[in-house]
């Protein structure tokens, strides 16, 4: 696996209070990186600076109006998703009847779909803190998902968020498995690309789970033994209570009603139909034709207006209905995501003609496309990386 | 109750990372896993401005004692909010929380509550409680102060023949006087209880400069109890009188040659005069620098100014921050300090190490500071 390491240290900006954390990712205030990426480089600095000032205008609108209204939704969400999950369960138990069998593994796929996409990816992003409800906190809450939230948070949030498409900074980019990028370095193990990736798909939340751990990290020193071990107690902890609900004691229940083995692979469905459909979701967000990818050096004294272009042209969207977008908890507006990951995500569609429309007017791709275009755009890619570069 | 804690966790292995109570929340709204919430049975209109809103709580409350509060959290255009009210009714019943309208949250409480709708809740606490033996007692109130020593009154008038209560109430007018006709009431039925109704509307503030004017109302007030609730102006006045009083009594007893005991066992004593604040005056950050401040479990970080306490800005920033009086009393919003200095909005003193638990409702950042939540 050809992963650039960086081993140069954090920025300190923590010599006021030199015990203490302080929070990395300072942005320059002025100036522009080392190399600003092709796709920008006809913008000056002044153009940037007064493309991140239009953009924080537009996120500034949606914190004015954020309220109620968004409060109402997402407990709504909540409220649909419970009960999609019971009433899914409860048809599992006397899933021996074949129409109780499709029924109850369409509603839980539906109830686990919902919880992941719309629901805990962002509740974890903090899209709803602001409401200091500690039942819907980024703090607080936990998903029926393999990996432990905490883990997630870290890697998603800290390092895929800020790091976006910087290829040897964002593992995202092929998540320490796939070549997903020109850059990274080729070699044989790559020819299993595709095979890799279809393996991939049906059990996506455990190959979440481990990406998560941080191994690359461990092997390198980056991290410790300790936090390893934490790490892999919190994971077994909560893959165990996740395998006992699905595998054990919802087929145990449903075995009263001679169902026990119809619920067993009803669970098994659910949770498959979930992971393939969140593996194509996430990887049209950042894998389609037209997305870019960046180097250090574009990284290196950037400003808040170079950020925002980085999380655009990082970015890929999905076209569609209403339904689509909230089976991808609005991941198809991944560019809109990336620029405001915390601002609630029923407000997406809302923002997303704004930012088109600034895109257009600065002259920067907006990559867009119905699903199954970039999910074939993301395979053609898994497809044509398997193979080494062409000599010149 | 173990039974059933038994079973929950035995139908957790079904609802996990859910708990049973967020299944069952979806049919009754009292049900969580993580926070007390009581469903209103009922709002009474008080004055103009005021209403007392019954509740029924669900699991984890207990049951208040006579002058104690409880936070009360409800919702502004979707963000959560926490205030601290007076318990009204008498213990040993259903409880009920009397709001005034001074404010946005309580001008929602009063304004927009209906029977049914979800109240957030915290356990009742606070040490404004009747004594553990019968004395006799001598009740200041003014405005809204009334709500606590309301709930004595319920709790011991009616029901404690050997009880002795003097109360001097003073609100605006007639009409701004919460429970003025069941005050009135409970007088005209119980001898032990008396009650003066003064209205600063025709006659002014009460008047604590000297003792004439608790001399008249009640003559043998150095030998009682005294409860004192309002605002901060009233209180300060009452300390100040008390505490002259005792120093006068002291002054005469030792010139009598007799050290300790003036007057008898209750002669006016600060001691004797317990009193519940509403209000506290946090000024003391004006024109003082802030600074950075970062929630470190949170991952927030927010430039504060030196007169915002530290929890206003944690809620503003998003951060669960526990709160409770926001006056400096009840140190329910302790918060772990990690490194930097805070300053006092109270008293303007700056302090800080590392480690030490700081009460976000009355401090301030003094520079950059790091909070362990």
């Amino acid at each position: 696996m050809a992963i650039v390491i960086n081993h140069e240290a954090e920025t300190t900006e923590d010599a006021v209070v030199p015990s203490a954390k302080t929070r990395r990712g300072a942005l320059a205030t002025s100036g522009s990186p080392l190399v600003r990426p092709p796709a920008a480089a006809h913008l000056s600095d002044e153009q940037v600076a007064e493309l991140g000032r239009e953009l924080d205008a537009i996120k500034d609108d949606i914190l004015a109006k954020r309220g109620a209204s968004d409060a109402a939704y997402i407990r709504r969400m909540i409220k649909i998703q419970r009960g999609l999950e019971i009433s899914g369960r409860a048809t599992l138990l006397v899933s021996r009847n074949k129409g109780a069998w499709i029924a109850g593994t369409t509603l839980l796929s539906l109830a686990k779909i919902l919880e992941n996409m719309e629901i805990g990816h962002n509740v974890l992003h903090g899209q709803w803190d602001w409401m200091r409800d500690p039942d819907i906190h980024s703090t607080t809450w936990e998903w029926d998902f393999v990996t432990p939230a905490r883990a997630w948070q870290h890697t998603h949030n800290d390092l895929h968020h800020r790091w976006t498409n910087v290829v040897g900074k964002d593992n995202d980019v092929g998540y320490n498995l796939l070549r997903m990028d020109p850059q990274q370095e080729w070699k044989p193990f790559n020819l299993g690309n595709p095979l890799y990736n279809a393996i991939l798909a049906p059990v996506f939340e455990w190959g979440i789970a481990i990406y998560d751990l941080e191994l690359q990290d461990f092997k390198d020193g980056k991290k410790s033994k300790e936090a390893l071990v934490k790490d892999l107690k919190a994971l077994g902890v909560k893959a165990l209570k996740q395998f006992t609900k699905d595998y054990a004691a919802t087929p145990a229940v449903a075995m009263l009603t001679g169902s026990g083995k119809q619920a067993l692979y009803g669970t098994l469905t659910a949770n498959a139909v979930r992971n393939v459909w969140a593996h194509a979701v996430i990887f049209c967000g950042h894998f389609p034709e037209g997305t870019d990818t960046f180097t250090e050096e574009m990284v290196e004294g950037e400003t808040r207006g170079d950020w925002y272009v980085r999380q655009m042209i990082g970015s890929a969207n999905i076209s569609g209905s209403k339904f689509m977008h909230l089976m991808t908890g609005n991941l198809s507006h991944q560019i809109e995501h990336h620029l405001f990951p915390d601002i609630p995500s029923n407000r997406y569609a809302e923002v997303a003609p704004k930012v088109q429309e600034i895109c257009k007017r600065y002259g920067l791709p907006y990559t867009t496309g119905p699903i199954w275009k970039q999910v074939g755009s993301t395979w053609a890619k898994v497809f044509k990386l398997a193979l080494p570069p062409k000599k010149a | 109750m173990i039974r059933l804690r038994k079973l929950a966790r035995a139908a957790s292995v079904l609802t996990t990372p859910l708990a049973p109570e967020d299944i069952l929340s979806l049919f009754n709204p009292v049900f969580s896993a993580r926070q007390l919430r009581g469903i209103v049975t009922k709002v009474v209109a008080e004055t103009a401005d005021s209403a007392t809103i019954f509740f029924r709580p669900g699991r984890g409350w207990k049951a208040h004692q006579a002058g104690q509060w409880a936070r009360i959290g409800v919702e502004l255009d979707g963000v959560r909010h926490w205030r601290s009210y007076s318990l009204s009714a008498p213990a040993g019943q259903d409880p009920a929380i009397t709001v005034t309208d001074v404010g946005a949250v309580s001008g929602v409480l009063v304004r927009d509550t209906r029977p049914g709708d979800v109240l957030f809740l915290a356990p009742p606490q606070g040490d404004f409680v009747l004594p553990e033996h019968p004395r006799p007692l001598l009740m200041l109130t003014a405005g809204s102060g009334i709500t606590p020593v309301m709930s004595m009154v319920r709790t011991l008038v009616p029901h404690r023949p050997d009880a002795d209560v003097v109360l001097i109430h003073s609100a605006r007018t007639p009409q701004d006087s919460i429970f003025r006709e069941e005050l009135s009431e409970l007088a005209d039925q119980f001898p032990n209880f008396k009650v003066t109704h003064w209205f600063t509307g025709e006659r002014g503030r009460v008047d604590f400069s000297s003792a004439a004017v608790l001399d008249e109302l009640c003559p043998d007030w150095r030998h009682r109890a005294a409860y004192a609730c309002g605002p901060e102006g009233f209180l300060d006045d009452a300390e100040a009188l008390w505490s002259a009083e005792a120093a006068a009594a002291a002054a005469e007893g030792s010139a009598a040659g007799e050290s300790h005991q003036p007057e008898g066992p209750f002669a006016a004593d600060p001691i004797n005069l317990i009193i519940e604040r509403f209000t506290t005056s946090l000024a003391a950050g004006a024109g003082h620098d802030g600074g950075l401040v970062t929630f470190e479990a949170s991952d927030r970080e927010v430039e504060a100014d030196g007169s915002t306490p530290l929890l206003d800005v944690g809620e503003d920033a998003g951060v669960l921050m526990p709160s409770g009086c926001r006056m400096g009393i009840c140190h329910s919003c302790l918060t772990p300090l990690r490194a930097g200095h805070v300053r006092d909005l109270r008293t303007g003193e700056v302090h800080g190490e590392p480690g030490q638990l700081i009460q976000t409702c009355v401090s301030a950042a003094a520079g950059p500071v790091n909070l362990d939540i």
